[in-house]
């Protein structure tokens, strides 16, 4: 068969597995969507333990970032990351393991600019373009305060 | 009831997210910062804080709800505070999730190496 650019595309096209889009979409909704439960279930966990609403809104994405935190730690979070994709990340939890992972892999760079620096490589910028966002709609809101 | 909610819209967020991912490309970290942005935006347009009361967790533990909380946080200090607000209404409503982020964080990388490669 000979080979030019327009058989060659509908070559790779055959070539290529089945965009896995769908099974991919599938695993990141049951993951996200159960993190998301134990989340629920942390909060009815705390009220019925007693605390009030504001604490309530403080505790649960605590417990949820020292659960990402330690799943990270012990190797468990990645692997099911590898599975979940945006199912994994999205979540509270996938913040944290955005500083642990980064962090531990940089561990052999030292403490300051290895373990220090590195953990924010992708939680930083959420933090920063979170913060900006959030200032600059604090700025319009202030402004429509005072002229209305 | 609240349980379904917050597995269905928690999920269909991710979905959307996954959609992005495989669609373009992006990096995941992209991905996380949009949606932060989005939280945000959401918002201060005001569709978000009903999908909260909707959905619970299902809308708070996406990371576009750290954008939620940042801009209700944002929101109250400038009513309480005025422009002050601006400053410190984000920072104190995220307050104890990044401590712990940043606490967590840093102990578990001190204590545990990577697993695979």
């Amino acid at each position: 068969m000979s080979i030019n650019k327009s058989n060659y595309d509908e070559y790779v096209k055959k070539k290529t597995p089945n965009s896995p889009i769908l099974k991919n979409c599938i695993k990141a909704f049951f993951v996200g969507g159960a993190i998301c439960v134990i989340g629920q279930a942390i909060t009815d966990l705390c009220i019925m333990l007693g605390a009030g609403m504001t604490e309530v809104k403080i505790i649960t994405p605590i417990i949820l970032i020292f659960l990402g935190s330690l799943l990270t730690g012990l190797g468990v979070y990645d692997k099911l990351g590898k599975h979940a994709g945006g199912g994994s990340i999205i979540p509270i939890t996938g913040f944290a393991n955005s500083i642990v992972s980064s962090a531990m892999e940089f561990k052999k760079e030292g403490y300051v600019m290895g373990v220090g620096a590195k953990m924010f490589t992708i939680a930083g910028p959420v933090i920063v373009y979170g913060v900006v966002a959030s200032m600059i709609y604090g700025f319009i809101y202030w402004i429509v305060n005072i002229v209305f | 009831m609240d349980y379904l909610y917050a597995f269905l819209i928690g999920g269909a967020i991710c979905v959307i997210a996954q959609v992005l991912i495989d669609k373009t490309k992006l990096a995941p970290a992209k991905i996380v910062v949009l949606f932060v942005t989005m939280g945000v935006l959401l918002t201060s347009v005001g569709v978000y804080q009903p999908l909260v009361e909707f959905a619970g967790a299902g809308a708070t533990v996406p990371i576009t709800g750290f954008g939620y909380s940042l801009a209700k946080g944002v929101e109250n200090a400038v009513r309480q505070n005025g422009w002050l607000g601006i400053f410190t209404g984000g920072f104190t409503a995220s307050a104890g999730g990044v401590a712990a982020a940043v606490f967590f964080g840093y102990i578990f990388s001190l204590i545990s190496n990577p697993k695979m490669k």
